[in-house]
């Protein structure tokens, strides 16, 4: 099922030569409107009419989240702005916050492809969508609403919070989709089980989860938990909001980046070249058809790599791996580089042991030490010391063997480690650097 | 023939014992026997209640991760040697303790040992056939 058939499956050489044609007028729009991509452009030599491919577009300089927040609030605007029509923000939680700004055609773009990805997920008219994710400067709530109106869909605007509210009304409107943080589902699973509910007698069928990294391990546990299909949503403010990228429901297998609308390229985090396709690496994505405020070759931040290869769904767009972690998450621990995602693709492969884990980083004299706090569920318990202590050292042995780090497993009471109703905190880095 | 034992995970922090008998207390629940086992980092409390069933669902209530499992009570002759005549049997019959702890009661002059054992089955037919006399889980609880 496609939501816009045509542009969806345009043969790549089409798809290809509409991208040239939106990145030539990005460029020449963001030249004369914005004074940081002329000075940018001036600096590296560069000027619009020099583009004669798209893999020109890798001699341009980056813009960055630290360029975003020099230009706070709105210098980076290419648009008038009396042509904007919403602003959002990020948390802003390391300073002051990233703010974008949409035109009326902006929205309309994000609502299209918000919708475009709920088909990709097995949405369709006539679905009950139950939008959990948070209303406000965050772009999740609001960008998943609109798409799902423009679906035909109903939406419940629930938002965030509230668990046991959530839980009711899911039970009580007969909600068939669920758009939250995948950490929030499991929470929610966890809150239904104590309240005596049983998803399985819920309409619930399919669950799109996004806003921070998660793992094919955690997936399983989701959808056995919740009864549902899940699936991966990408976005990021910056860039649009949720509905940058998704995965279809044929394969679940990579995310369709909507390549009308933006140019991915995956290059390493510290040389800043492009890396070939398929290696794993930063994101950066270059907006082609944004009018609030167009960014060129923007570092996500966000690891993962690009396939190119034919999807069963027919969809022609690239796909980008499930993120694995944050190019700032990353730890290095004795100078290897863990991403906290790769610790719970090994806990969650660990039968018995619940997705909820904490990664305690300190230094001891010059050493660093991880400890990795898992929860005793009932399934793991055992009245003899050694059981436990096999457990510890199996997790301790896992890590090591997989990610080639040593670490100290500590096994700790049940519901101790902390729920999150948005994002998940799993690190605390102790180390005074 | 055999008894009742549950155990439940402690962290090793300030004030989980407390709380652990204070919400056995308040559920009106008697502690037997019980035995702490310990690491650096947590431990696992093994006790022998008046109601089992119903310590373990109040402890699961409050969030602790709690089993059951079943143990042997054996009385052992409170006089030199007396345990050791129990343990020379198991071990000529190569049955694994795999912890044991002693009862608080006396039961007709003798001491009462519970042990946890990694054939419990052949355990109680070797003690059997050796004698030794086998506490009733019921007997037990209410002594």
């Amino acid at each position: 099922m496609f939501f816009d058939e045509e542009f969806e499956t345009l043969p790549r050489p089409a798809l290809e030569a509409l991208q040239f044609k939106r990145l030539q007028n990005v460029l020449e729009r963001v030249n004369a409107n914005v004074p940081f991509y002329k000075t940018s452009f001036a600096r590296a030599g560069f000027s619009p009419s020099d583009l004669k491919c798209l893999d020109d577009l890798q001699g341009l300089p980056f813009t960055t989240k630290q360029d975003m927040r020099d230009s706070y609030p709105y210098d980076l605007f290419a648009a008038p702005m009396e042509d904007i029509v919403r602003i959002h923000a990020s948390s802003g939680t390391t300073g002051k916050p990233t703010v974008v700004g949409y035109t009326q055609k902006d929205i309309a773009t994000w609502t299209d492809l918000m919708a475009r990805s709920f088909v990709a997920a097995g949405a369709h008219k006539g679905d009950i969508i139950h939008n959990a994710y948070g209303y406000g400067l965050f772009t999740g709530g609001l960008g998943a609403h609109y798409g799902a109106e423009r679906l035909g869909a109903s939406v419940i605007p629930i938002s965030g919070g509230n668990t046991k509210r959530q839980i009711m009304i899911m039970q009580d409107f007969g909600s068939t989709v669920l758009t939250c943080t995948p950490s929030y589902s499991l929470f929610m699973a966890e809150e239904a089980k104590a309240e005596g509910v049983d998803f399985k007698e819920l309409k619930l069928r399919v669950g799109i989860f996004g806003a921070e990294p998660w793992s094919e391990a955690m997936r399983d546990e989701i959808e056995q938990k919740l009864n549902i299909s899940a699936i991966d949503i990408y976005g990021l403010s910056e860039i649009m909001g949720p509905g940058v990228a998704i995965e279809c429901i044929e394969a679940k297998k990579g995310l369709h980046i909507w390549e009308d609308h933006f140019i991915p390229e995956i290059i390493d985090p510290v040389t800043g070249q492009r890396l070939p396709e398929g290696e794993l690496g930063e994101l950066v994505i270059t907006t082609i058809t944004k009018q609030g405020i167009p960014l060129i070759r923007y570092r996500t931040r966000d690891i993962t790599s690009l396939t190119y290869e034919p999807c069963v769904c027919g969809r022609t767009h690239a796909r980008i791996a499930r993120m694995s972690g944050r190019s700032d998450d990353m730890l290095i621990i004795r100078g290897v580089n863990v991403f906290p995602s790769q610790i719970e693709a090994i806990l969650v492969g660990i039968e018995g042991i619940e997705p909820h884990y904490m990664l305690i980083v300190d230094r001891q004299g010059t050493m660093d030490t991880l400890t990795v706090q898992v929860e005793v569920s009932e399934a793991l318990f055992s009245d003899e010391i050694k059981v436990l202590q096999a457990l510890s050292r199996r997790v301790e042995k896992e890590i090591k063997d997989m990610l080639g780090v040593t670490c100290t497993a500590k096994l700790v009471e049940p519901k101790t480690i902390q729920r999150s109703e948005g994002k998940a905190k799993r690190v605390t880095d102790n180390r005074k650097l | 023939m055999k008894v009742e034992q549950i155990s439940i995970f402690i962290e090793n922090k300030s004030g989980r014992l407390a709380e652990i008998t204070r919400i056995l207390g308040e559920a009106g629940i008697n502690i037997r026997a019980l035995s702490l086992a310990d690491t650096s980092d947590f431990g696992i409390l093994r006790l022998i209640v008046n109601d089992g069933n119903l310590a373990k669902s109040v402890l699961k209530e409050k969030g602790f991760t709690v089993n059951m499992t079943e143990v042997v009570a054996v009385e052992v002759p409170d006089t030199p040697g007396g345990l050791s005549s129990i343990l020379q049997v198991l071990d000529r019959q190569q049955i694994n303790v795999e912890y044991m702890y002693a009862f608080v009661e006396r039961c007709a002059g003798n001491a009462v040992i519970i042990f946890r054992f990694d054939e419990t089955d052949k355990a109680i037919s070797v003690l059997k056939a050796e004698n030794f006399n086998i506490l009733e889980g019921e007997r037990l609880y209410s002594m």
